[in-house]
């Protein structure tokens, strides 16, 4: 996901920020760079019900590659491994925090985001908090707001276009083969 | 972080471009014909998760297909849609929409100035699955507002009526229709997204006959479905609620914005089968490629073409909104500035007091006007609606879509535009003598 297709065009549809905030919390580059980057991605609200879009996204990263940590208040095992109760009990590093909680919760888990030195922020589509948001970057922390990470993967990867959706993706650059 | 801006490509790049970057391998330029049934599985767990739709990747063609699916992102992207599904056709196309918003008992607002198939298909097929539509003149919003009852799941019309060549006012129906929290379902095929975008005006679904100017050879027959991605189904029963047939799955909550086109697909296209072929795929792609400039010929040609009529003394009168004596040219200038397409028609006066004879002799006497049902080739084309594509209405149905004994049917294409000035008159003459 280096610099190939989708370098230069602008990514717009379905999301309810700004263009100010969209070149803050959605830029196309930090997006590519921590997917491309990524190995370990704790999943705050990963669901044990199958039919969770939490899960869909959880599943969908695990096939892709990563190494998912699903945190959740439950002592439940999800996707193979058992779940944490927050961020600050993981002891492996972590990649990037991905939020299905609402909004209101996005606060004490960037917090715990910020404290055990992750690398990104991510909250799932319609998530965000914006003082939250401006506190894990200057923490250091990357932050995506209102973009769906799978979505995002596949939007980059090639597949979301198998589905029908406008990727937004137009580049005539014949993409070098994927290292991984 | 890189701040470099991103670029915003404009319509024609988007027309060349969209869908389909050369793939890693072969590098191919035009997009490939994938000509096959179906797909090998990496492995079993990836084949499990294709299955629940917790994977995006192609099955089976009859879902999905990688060629297709350039199709379907190239005309989502000149739509400014989130997405879209293609089918066989445009009657499948408004037919798959309607299988996955409506449930027995509910009901639509439709205009009555509809393609006659599209009138047809509402009356009679959805009735026998307890599908009830109500048709409404569409210049009053009134007329709109006074039909919803709380069984309403939808409000239906076309960007440019057939076959009197009336403008939806977009605006004022996308606004009914979100005080009412349903989508607006635009058809916009005598359009394209090259005169007229519904949803930036506010519509939630688009349709469209790809058979006609988007694919504009006359080869191919296809249709589409798209999604703004804008409206909330959160309330919605058949998007919102659990679905038996995927373990309980509930599309709205789970893929958001494209909730409704995933059931589409992965539901109603799935289980009716009206797909699209990848070749056909192909060949209105070659269309879409081109789009911007036939359509600036087209409309340029059908401008020409119904001035001429109107100045014709065998021509009784011309209902093209790019007229200024049309009622709604107002509403044209407003949603299609480019010009309100290339179908329109006229009504010729009678011969003898029989308008229908004159219509026929009419017909019968046109050298390079094509005399069958279709619009939107680059072929002009002809037909009298009364006889053809309106026959099986009663006459009262036929009077409220706007069609007259004498009313003959233009599409225009884009040969040399005196000879077909010069067919028009020569078969006006012999028609009134």
């Amino acid at each position: 996901m280096g610099s190939g297709p989708g370098a230069a065009c602008s990514i717009n549809l379905n999301t309810t920020l700004t263009p100010e905030q969209r070149a803050l919390y959605q830029n196309t580059d930090t997006i590519r760079s921590l997917l491309r980057d990524a190995r370990t991605i704790a999943i705050v609200g990963l669901s044990a019900d199958t039919q969770k879009a939490s899960y869909f996204v959880g599943s969908y990263l695990q096939y892709e590659g990563f190494t998912v940590i699903p945190v959740n208040p439950r002592p439940v095992e999800i996707l193979g491994r058992r779940a944490y109760p927050d961020l600050l009990s993981i002891p492996e590093k972590i990649d990037i925090v991905d939020i299905f909680r609402p909004s209101s919760e996005v606060s004490g888990i960037v917090d715990q985001a910020i404290a055990i030195k992750a690398g990104a922020v991510w909250m799932q589509l319609r998530i965000s908090d914006f003082a939250a948001a401006q506190r894990a970057r200057a923490a250091g922390l990357s932050v995506v707001i209102d973009k769906c990470i799978k979505m995002e993967h596949g939007r980059f990867g090639g597949s979301l276009h198998w589905a029908g959706m406008n990727t937004e993706i137009i580049s005539a650059r014949k993409p070098r083969p994927a290292a991984r | 972080m890189d701040s470099t801006p991103k670029r915003s490509f404009g319509f024609e790049t988007r027309m060349l471009h969209a869908g389909h970057i050369p793939d890693p391998v072969v590098g191919a330029r035009a997009v490939p014909i994938y000509q096959t049934t179906s797909y090998v599985f990496n492995d079993a767990d990836y084949a499990a998760q294709l299955f629940e739709l917790k994977q995006y990747g192609n099955i089976y063609t009859r879902i999905s297909n990688p060629t297709t699916a350039a199709f379907e992102e190239r005309l989502a992207s000149l739509e400014n849609a989130t997405g879209a599904v293609a089918v066989a056709s445009g009657m499948a196309a408004q037919f798959v929409t309607i299988m996955t918003l409506l449930s027995p008992g509910d009901e639509i607002v439709a205009s009555s100035h509809l393609y006659g198939g599209t009138i047809t298909q509402f009356t009679h097929t959805l009735k026998k699955l307890s599908i009830k539509v109500h048709f409404v003149e569409p210049g009053n919003i009134d007329h709109w507002e006074q039909a919803i009852t709380p069984h309403t799941r939808a409000l239906y019309g076309e960007t440019i009526g057939n076959p009197r060549g009336s403008i939806l006012d977009l605006q004022a129906l996308a606004r009914l229709a979100d005080s009412r929290r349903i989508p607006l379902i635009i058809d916009n095929t005598f359009a394209t997204p090259y005169l007229c975008r519904p949803m930036d005006w506010g519509a939630s679904i688009v349709t469209h006959s790809a058979t006609k100017f988007i694919g504009g050879h006359g080869s191919s027959i296809g249709g589409a479905v798209l999604d703004s991605g804008k409206f909330d189904y959160s309330r919605f029963p058949t998007i919102a609620d659990p679905s038996p047939s995927y373990h309980g799955l509930r599309f709205f909550d789970t893929f958001g914005h494209y909730g409704f086109l995933m059931k589409v697909r992965a539901e109603t296209l799935r289980d009716t089968g009206g797909c699209i072929s990848p070749m056909n795929s192909f060949l209105l792609l070659q269309g879409l490629e081109t789009l911007s400039v036939r359509m600036d010929r087209h409309v340029a040609g059908a401008l020409a073409v119904a001035t001429f009529l109107s100045e014709h003394k065998a021509v009784a009168s011309v209902a093209y909104a790019g007229l200024p004596g049309h009622p709604d040219h107002q509403l044209a200038r407003k949603y299609l500035p480019k010009g309100p397409g290339a179908v329109f028609s006229f009504d010729i006066k009678p011969v003898g007091g029989d308008a229908r004879l004159a219509g026929r002799k009419f017909i019968e006497s046109l050298q390079i006007f094509s005399h069958l049902a279709n619009v939107g080739d680059a072929r002009s084309l002809v037909i009298h609606p009364g006889s053809t594509t309106h026959q099986q209405l009663t006459d009262e149905e036929l009077r409220l879509c706007g069609v007259t004994p004498g009313m003959i049917r233009l599409s225009i294409g884009l040969e040399t535009i005196e000879d077909l000035l010069w067919d028009l008159d020569q078969a006006l003459h012999a028609a009134s003598t």
